[in-house]
């Protein structure tokens, strides 16, 4: 069944602003997780879950419904927070993350969780398996599109670049990579652990069109989400440039926050900067307007 | 390091690099952006010019750390164990095994034990491979003064080296002399193996012995202690060299007290359970138990409630000496007469 509801660009912003609640209280309440580059991706898992993908919460194995590949599988709190956001299982079931017998796991299930597309954790293999189910919409002659979110560390993966090379090889222009180019990784700057740099011309080089956003705002999001549907002939990579950490001062740029739980303080704090979402509820589907943009075909 | 008190193993590994890298300018330390996790971020702040960050990239890793070698370096590479065994197999077996280059390949967080990651870094699988990979030595060491023995040990070994070192602190059991003893060792006894390298008796007993790798020998010390109390007591045998495995030391046990228990943070199959069974098997045939995680993928948990639910507590290794005891020769098992005859030959052939 195909549910294709939207949320006007005006609306995002209280849902990130949602999300990132949800973020910060999971990883509390579980004393593990990975606040730095969850934080980093919200505006970018918002806008593929409320304004680009087709897919349905009701039905979340619809066989056309497009694919989400989070290759960087430990921003796990992001993912679950949109999905419960968009009605994929109740948002109070977010606070079971990484307790015994959730369906939350630390890194993504796709054998646990609802509206998970594929099992991640091991960085570098989700571009490859998000150019099999690009590659298997094509034989199957299917309309849906898959996205792939990576970590900027996680493109220093050779496997990344094997996937690249294939995707440029087979002209997958139903596959849409998102660069997450926080600039930090676990240990540090990327530029000092393993410049990626030039970054774009890499991909440009494997047979990809490149667009360059900011990976916060949501205009050029959704933007570049449309250029990269009306490009034929290559998959397209979004290079989104983005601040790990965001929305909270004090973890903002800082690789020690990479991974590492938030105390009882910093808790209270950082919900402070990141303001209280207007309604604690998920949006449900009376909340939800027809798509007026990213979904039209 | 007093004994019982508990000390970070990992901990105890980034410092015994940073002792080795002061007296051998050959040692080299690579680590794939886990630095901190992995304390090899002890060894980079003494001697940045001889640590090599390569980026998330350990396949790369383990090829450049053979090159490294090959070229006269001792390197020590060190990343989850998820990562140094499973993402690099290839890698270790073509590049490092095969040439018998002389890397260390250094995994850290052991078994199930992995802070609520779940079961992608959750290491339950590492030993099987690395056992069966021609030439390679695999080590786990039971607390933070055999990390540090075994680090010494693996630099003066030539030849790969798995080293399995787990995240938290354990109180430290091991023996004191065999710190002393490790380096006047060198050459090895009767086996060829240092004493901490062969499997040991920790805490003495004949009922049935409780074969043990790495940290879970503490559970074993902890289901002995509440097996006395039913008036059975279990031998804990500690094997911290998976291989070379003391093939004579374990059938000893065996043959001694007539029945075994393995216990391992890894899954039953091809680890320390696994290589009993083989050595028992065709030496020593007496009931054999293995407890370690039945062939089903880990999750996300705090590690008490990922032992309960896997199988890795002491109540679980106490109860499976209940149940091997119960076949055990001369207690009413089946076949009690022949594998007492069994049990008595190996005795005999010691
Ligand atoms: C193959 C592999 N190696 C190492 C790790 C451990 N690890 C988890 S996250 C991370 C850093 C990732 O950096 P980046 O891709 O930039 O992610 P982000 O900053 O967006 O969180 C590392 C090294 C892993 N999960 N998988």
């Amino acid at each position: 069944m195909e549910q294709c509801t939207y949320l006007s660009v005006t609306q995002l912003p209280d849902v990130a602003r949602r999300v990132r609640h949800h973020i910060l209280s999971m990883i509390h309440a579980s004393g593990a997780g990975h606040p730095g580059g969850s934080l980093s991706c919200v505006e970018i898992l918002v806008t593929l879950y409320f304004r680009e993908m087709r897919v349905s919460p009701t039905d979340p194995r619809w066989p056309d419904r497009d694919r989400f590949v989070l290759s960087k599988g430990h921003a796990s709190a992001t993912l679950y927070s949109v999905l419960a956001e968009r009605g994929f299982f109740p948002v109070d079931e977010l606070l079971t993350f990484d307790v015994i017998d959730s369906r939350l796991q630390g890194h993504v299930d796709m054998t646990k969780t609802p509206g998970v597309d594929m099992s991640t954790g091991s960085l570098g293999q989700g571009l490859s398996a998000a150019c099999g189910m690009a590659l298997g919409a094509k034989l199957g002659k299917q309309e849906f599109r898959v996205y792939c979110l990576l970590g900027d560390g996680e493109s220093q993966e050779g496997q990344i670049w094997e996937a690249a090379m294939f995707a440029g090889n087979r002209a997958l222009d139903n596959l849409t990579a998102i660069v997450d180019y926080n600039k930090v990784q676990l240990c540090g700057p990327v530029a000092q652990v393993m410049p990626l740099e030039p970054y774009t011309d890499k991909w440009r080089s494997f047979g990809w069109s490149v667009v360059e956003v900011d990976g916060h705002d949501f205009e050029q999001l959704i933007s570049g989400f449309r250029r990269a549907r009306e490009t034929r002939g290559a998959p397209t990579v979004l290079v989104a440039h983005t601040v790990k950490g965001k929305g909270v001062s004090f973890m903002e740029g800082q690789a020690k926050w990479h991974s590492r739980p938030i105390a009882d303080d910093e808790f209270e704090r950082a919900l402070e900067e990141i303001g209280l979402p207007q309604a604690r509820r998920a949006f449900g589907a009376d909340l939800l307007t027809d798509g007026a943009g990213g979904g039209k075909r | 390091m007093s004994i019982g008190v508990r000390e970070s193993i990992r901990d105890a590994f980034g410092d015994a690099l940073v002792e080795l890298g002061r007296k051998d300018p050959r040692v080299v330390v690579l680590d794939a952006d886990l630095a901190e996790s992995t304390r090899s971020a002890k060894f980079a702040k003494q001697f940045p010019a001889r640590f090599i960050e390569c980026g998330i990239a350990e396949q790369n890793m383990v090829g450049v750390a053979a090159g490294l070698a090959s070229v006269g370096f001792v390197p020590f590479v060190t990343t989850f164990c998820v990562f140094a065994s499973k993402r690099v197999y290839d890698q270790v077996s073509i590049s490092v095994a095969y040439p018998r280059l002389n890397v260390k390949v250094c995994g850290a967080y052991t078994g199930l034990f992995t802070g609520k990651t779940g079961a992608t870094h959750q290491a339950i699988e590492d030993l099987a491979l690395m056992r069966a990979v021609p030439n390679m030595t695999v080590i786990e060491p039971i607390d933070a003064r055999e990390a540090a023995l075994a680090v010494r040990y693996a630099a003066r070994t030539p030849g790969p080296v798995y080293l399995r070192i787990a995240r938290d602190a354990y109180p430290v059991i091991s023996d004191p002399a065999a710190e002393q003893a490790c380096d006047a060792e060198r050459d090895g006894g009767a086996n060829g193996l240092p004493r901490f390298m062969k499997a040991r008796t920790l805490a003495d007993g004949d009922d049935v012995a409780i074969i043990a790798m790495g940290t879970m020998v503490h559970a074993a010390l902890a289901a002995r202690d509440a097996l006395r109390e039913k008036g059975v007591v279990p031998r804990v045998v500690a094997v911290s060299c998976l291989k070379p495995i003391d093939e004579a030391g374990i059938v000893e046990a065996a043959a001694e007290t007539g029945a075994v228990v393995t216990v391992e943070n890894h899954s039953i199959i091809g680890g320390l359970g696994g290589a009993c069974a083989e050595v028992l098997g065709e030496q020593c045939p007496v009931p054999l138990k293995r407890v370690g995680i039945r062939d089903v993928f880990g999750e996300s948990g705090s590690d008490a409630d990922l032992a309960r639910k896997y199988g890795l507590t002491a109540d679980h290794i106490a109860q499976a000496c209940l149940e091997v005891l119960a076949t055990k020769a001369g207690r009413g098992g089946v076949g009690g007469s022949a594998r007492i005859e069994r049990a008595g030959a190996c005795r005999r052939e010691l």
